[in-house]
């Protein structure tokens, strides 16, 4: 526990906080870390290539990446469902959606909107909040047909003050449904700083007036976010319900690739948070144990790299976007008015 | 007078309204610190302060919400939705109880609101942020729905939004925020609502379009002019009220009509105007009024907009098939 009640195992400078066991095997904090060197890594490259115009609108993990990687850890992807909002990509990945996919994502292919179909996870959408009431008709669907896993969905402190939140919370409570809300307080919804969203002292303490615990946790830490996340999943596996986890983070950059927090954030909030690097925290811990070096960075490192350049590879291989599929999946048949629609537009198009 | 983008013509009006009228206030994301993600209300929380210029929390049912009971309390506001596309998050309070106060309550509460809101296509947007919804509001009766196309309306409809007693959705072009300025005169002037605007003078047909498609109208109208095509392009500036009276003495006198909105085909606001004009000018006609829209299927990935948006292409060949009939 830190100062302020906020669950903690490793102290900003990687040290186990005094008593505190880690829940996590150190190979397990290895495979954690190349994710989140892996997300990092991504956002570096997807940033530059929106700047070259090759991406659409992109919003980066930057800073939260011990919040995504340590809360999906807790999860099993071929049991529990994934409902994303936006900025989680290593909880995709690790839920089995290749890397190439997300990119043809974010350059528009729309055949990046079918996930496989073995992989449990909705596709990402914008409208904040919106994707809460379907992780809770998940949830509850398991629970109505005895289908084992959880869910876990994910949103930021902004999208807590929609109206979707509330009622979603409130049903998952109500219907007793396995559901993680998996709540990013990353301190800016755009420009809108975390003390305009809302009086609550903690986000958390919001699971209250639904009738099910929530958990406030440094979400910069590894261990930490793992942990209490895991706690939650057991819980929706023993059929005690829904959680609320508040991981306390703070978004590193900018809101997406339109955004300049310049106009509106202070520099040296923004300094003060990289003094709490989640990536930092836990290549410190490792080295501490022995387990990382300047060595073991650089393959870390290398292999993300690889890993990017060869799903960047793989993504142009894809046909690109044809103007035709503006009309596949409006309906499972393309009715006689849509059809003719189609060949109107189709007809005048360059061949 | 200035030469002014849309987005700096929004900001004068707003400016004027707010040192004029104390109990002018705005509310909505990002309008305070940011200035607007478009910056249409850039530095006025620095001149106006927190209460004035209000950053909520992010929940677009109170922002119109609140906004109703502010202007039962006595305020003026001028809210804004990031994005119309995100109005569906509102709309039970937009579509529902905003146009129905004044009803409702016998003329007691007439709910003193403007909600503006950025629409439309052509700038790669993620899902949600281009879609044209403006049919959806004409079917909540009691609200009024404007759109301004051109700097100069961009102000004078906007300070005439703020005075009207009745509650306004004042939708703005976004795809032509920022491009080419207009003189816009200094001082506070308003646009009446209802009166559509002559953009180009026609003899062969009419073009009719609002919000940014009268861009597309006006493009269309220039390549038809190098085929010997005289078209006359009335940009409608106002759906509800609508200017009856304008369409039909231009198809009148014209005789053929083309209709171009960036929404879906089906039940879009261009089935009003055709069914409005036949009933009104139908021995006028010498050709079926055509419709020249988006397709009825969601906005599609940014890659694909313009396959799917109104283009100029598609208004001149529509026109030429009217004028050839």
């Amino acid at each position: 526990m830190s100062e302020d009640g906020v669950y903690q195992v490793l102290d900003p400078a990687g040290k186990l906080r005094e008593g505190a066991k880690p829940a996590l095997d150190d190979e397990f904090v290895l495979e954690a870390l190349r994710w989140m060197i892996l997300s990092r890594a991504f956002d570096a490259k997807a940033t530059a290539l929106q700047r070259q115009g090759r991406f659409g609108v992109f919003s980066p993990v930057l800073g939260q990446e011990a919040a995504v990687v340590g809360s999906a850890m807790a999860f099993d992807p071929k049991i529990d469902w994934l409902v994303p909002q936006y900025r989680e990509l290593p909880a995709y990945l690790m839920w089995g959606l290749p890397l190439s996919k997300h990119i043809l994502n974010l350059s528009g292919n729309p055949v990046a909107g079918r996930i496989p179909d073995d992989v449990k996870m909705l596709p990402t959408q914008v409208a904040l909040a919106a994707q809460l009431p379907h992780a809770v008709g998940i949830a509850w669907g398991l629970k109505i047909q005895g289908k084992e896993g959880a869910v876990v969905t994910y949103l930021g402190e902004g999208a807590s003050s929609e109206g979707d939140f509330h009622e979603a919370c409130n049903l998952a409570g109500v219907t007793g449904s396995p559901i993680v809300f998996f709540l990013q307080n990353n301190q800016w919804a755009i420009s809108t700083p975390r003390a305009y969203q809302s009086a609550a002292r903690q986000f958390s303490d919001r699971a209250a007036g639904y009738g099910f615990p929530g958990r406030v946790v440094d979400g910069n830490d590894l261990l930490a976010v793992y942990e209490v996340t895991k706690e939650a999943v057991d819980r929706a596996r023993r059929g005690d319900g829904p959680t609320l986890i508040e991981a306390v983070t703070y978004r590193m950059s900018f809101h997406n690739t339109t955004d300049n927090p310049s106009r509106y954030q202070d520099p040296k909030d923004l300094d003060e948070a990289r003094q709490r690097d989640p990536i930092d925290r836990v290549e410190a811990y490792l080295r501490e144990r022995g387990l990382w070096s300047e060595e073991t960075e650089r393959e870390f490192k290398e292999a993300a790299a690889k890993e990017i350049d060869d799903a960047v590879a793989d993504a142009q291989k894809a046909p690109p976007p044809q103007p035709s599929q503006i009309f596949d999946n409006v309906y499972s048949d393309l009715s006689p008015r849509l059809a003719r629609q189609r060949d109107e537009m189709l007809g005048r198009l360059p061949k | 007078m200035a030469e002014l983008t849309i987005i700096e013509a929004i900001r004068a009006a707003i400016l004027h309204e707010m040192e004029e009228d104390d109990r002018v206030m705005v509310l909505g994301l990002d309008v305070g610190r940011l200035g607007g993600v478009f910056r249409t209300t850039d530095g006025m929380i620095e001149k106006f302060g927190r209460q004035r210029v209000f950053d909520m929390p992010l929940a677009e049912a109170s922002i119109v919400g609140s906004s109703i009971g502010l202007a039962i309390s006595g305020m003026i506001p001028v809210a804004e939705l990031q994005f119309l596309g995100f109005s569906h998050q509102a709309f039970h309070q937009l579509g529902q109880q905003l146009g129905r106060f004044r009803y409702r309550s016998r003329g007691r509460f007439p709910a003193q609101v403007t909600v503006r809101a950025p629409m439309g296509g052509g700038t790669k947007t993620p899902e949600f942020h281009a879609d044209s919804l403006e049919a959806q509001f004409v079917q909540s009766p009691a609200i009024k729905v404007v759109m301004p196309s051109n700097p100069y309306d961009a102000k004078g409809m906007l300070i005439e939004a703020i005075r009207d007693p009745d509650p306004v959705l004042y939708i703005e072009p976004e795809r032509l925020y920022r491009k080419g300025r207009a003189e816009v005169p200094d001082e506070a002037y308003t646009v009446p609502f209802g009166k559509a605007r002559i953009v180009r003078e026609g003899e062969h047909l009419t073009i009719i379009g609002w919000s940014a498609a009268v861009e597309t109208c006006e493009q269309a109208a220039v390549k038809l002019a190098e085929e010997g095509i005289s078209a006359e392009v009335l940009d409608l500036r106002s759906l509800v009220p609508l200017d009856v009276e304008s369409m039909v003495a231009s198809v009148t006198k014209t005789g053929r009509c083309v209709v171009v909105h960036e929404a879906p085909l089906s039940a879009g606001f261009g089935a009003e105007v055709v069914a409005t004009i036949q009933e009104e000018a139908f021995y006028s006609l010498d050709a079926p009024i055509a419709r020249v829209t988006s397709y009825d299927t969601p906005y599609p990935p940014a890659s694909m907009e313009t396959a799917w948006l109104p283009s100029t292409g598609r208004v001149v060949e529509a026109a030429r098939r009217t004028v050839h009939r």
